[in-house]
């Protein structure tokens, strides 16, 4: 199936409608123009407009059908996401499943490292928790899966890998994501503003760090 | 000059929390919507008292709240599921205004039918908002902690320009559902389902699950079955979104639901129907009609 960027547009209850493309690529362009569309008022009023993986959704719409007609008649470009501001994350490696994401990749340790801190990630989207950025980034062929067991317990500021996504806890909670690290970074301070660090379309780098702190 | 005002937790009952009408606009950064589960009851709670109404209400669940009133006269109304109210172990008004002179205790005690009291203090719970509201949201953690006994909850100072208490007004009595009927459109997802799910959850027969809570409520019945397998890519969910996880059962998402979500959208219910959700107790019959675009 090749729509070529074309939008599929899905109804969503009285208030939203659901925009559908093909890749996390498409998703990017398809934000960022949304983003600029409800700058300059083309969009009329909305409450929320939420990235996911393959989706955009725009909520809180007074009369959906009105936009209907004119966002099925988009097409977004996949290639090259437009470029968000860079943020560098200083990471200790030193994860308790850094080794197993090491023999799953068939690296050394090092070079896992090597390898996860040498690409340059986008946040395609947030969810699971306040300030909870999916980064993307890593090859496809890099996806690893997701632990069998989840931990009863992650520390906040741990970076972690699950399917293609790259993602940093922003406080302790439950997680099945494998840990490669971790971060002092303070991912959501509900006193900044905006309140989450990553927000959708930034670039990030995780930069090796040393192992005091 | 008045006295600073305030409440004293004397018994915060089984779940109590700070709620208004939540938070938007933040859902992209993983920020859930949250605010009062019955919305009309809030808002009534908050009308009776003269408060504009996004002042933030305590919101209860089944077993009520004790308080007492700290440093000033206070004027609180308790809306939302029936319940008795006393004031120093005087009965009181439900649905009215009722004055609480300084140090006195109001009891609200287990609601007769339905799950969540409001209770509304003149010039509103003045909590310290997060991101634009004082809204507890139990799926994050965001907003102020469920009430324990023992604390101390700040009053705002009232706005006499933003309304004097509705003291005639009659608050009609919230819809407690023997038999919750939940009107719904078509989701997004219906075609990961068996053709005809909708007309099969329409003439299925549910419960409310007790693992309902303030995120979803959940449902016990015949599972619905899936055409299409395999994950959905996580996307973006609604409120009222009628989401099917694996076992099958529907679960209709309620204020505190997550930004995104992985399970495919059967239907939505329309927010209107959702007060009478949140008023539905575990065990209550629960039939899905669709409703025309």
């Amino acid at each position: 199936m090749d729509r070529r960027g074309e939008v599929a547009v899905h109804p969503v209850g009285d208030h939203a409608l659901l925009l559908e493309v093909d890749s996390g690529a498409q998703v990017a362009a398809l934000y960022a123009r949304l983003l600029a569309e409800r700058a300059r008022g083309g969009l009329g009023e909305v409450a929320e407009i939420v990235p996911a993986a393959r989706t955009v959704l725009l909520d809180g719409l007074p009369r959906p059908t009105d936009l209907v007609g004119e966002l099925a008649g988009w097409r977004v470009a996949g290639d090259a996401p437009p470029e968000g501001p860079l943020i560098s994350i200083p990471t200790v490696y030193d994860g308790a499943d850094l080794a197993v994401v090491a023999a799953h990749w068939g690296v050394s340790v090092e070079e896992a490292v090597a390898l996860h801190s040498g690409v340059e990630y986008r946040v395609a989207f947030c969810g699971f928790a306040p300030g909870f950025g999916y980064l993307t980034g890593l090859p496809a062929d890099r996806a690893v899966p997701r632990r069998a067991t989840p931990r009863p317990s992650v520390p906040a500021g741990a970076v972690a890998v699950a399917g293609e996504y790259t993602g940093i806890y922003p406080r302790s909670s439950p997680g099945g994501w494998q840990l490669l690290g971790r971060t002092d970074l303070m991912l959501w301070d509900a006193e900044r503003e905006p309140p989450a660090l990553l927000t959708p379309g930034m670039r990030v780098r995780f930069v090796p760090a040393s192992v005091e702190r | 000059m008045t006295e600073l005002a305030g409440l004293s937790v004397l018994r915060p009952g089984p779940l109590t929390t700070v709620q208004d009408l939540g938070r938007r606009g933040a859902a992209h950064q993983g920020v859930p919507r949250s605010g009062a589960l019955d919305e009309p009851a809030h808002r009534a709670a908050n009308r009776l008292v003269g408060n504009p109404p996004g002042a933030a209400t305590l919101e209860t669940t089944l077993g009520g709240i004790t308080v007492r009133a700290l440093g000033a006269p206070l004027l609180v109304a308790v809306t939302g599921a029936p319940a008795p109210v006393r004031v120093d172990g005087h009965p009181a008004a439900w649905g009215e205004a009722v004055r609480l002179p300084a140090g006195a205790t109001l009891d609200v005690g287990a609601a007769d039918a339905g799950v969540r009291g409001y209770l509304a203090v003149r010039g509103g719970i003045a909590v310290p908002p997060v991101l634009g509201s004082r809204s507890t949201d139990l799926l994050t953690g965001l907003g102020p902690a469920p009430l324990r006994a023992g604390e101390l909850l700040p009053i705002g100072v009232p706005d006499d320009a933003a309304g004097r208490p509705a003291a005639a007004e009659l608050v009609p009595l919230p819809a407690v559902p023997t038999e919750l009927v939940l009107r719904l459109r078509p989701g997004p997802r219906a075609d990961w389902f068996l053709p005809g799910s909708l007309l099969a959850l329409a003439r299925a027969r549910y419960r409310v699950a007790p693992a309902s809570n303030r995120v979803a409520l959940r449902t016990e019945g015949p599972a619905l079955i899936r055409a299409r397998h395999g994950e959905l890519a996580s996307e973006g969910m609604v409120l009222g979104a009628i989401q099917v996880p694996p076992d099958g059962h529907p679960v209709v998402l309620l204020a505190d639901h997550p930004v995104t979500g992985g399970y495919p959208v059967l239907g939505v219910v329309p927010e209107a129907d959702l007060a009478a959700a949140a008023q539905a107790r575990p065990g209550t019959p629960v039939r899905f009609v669709p409703a025309r675009r």
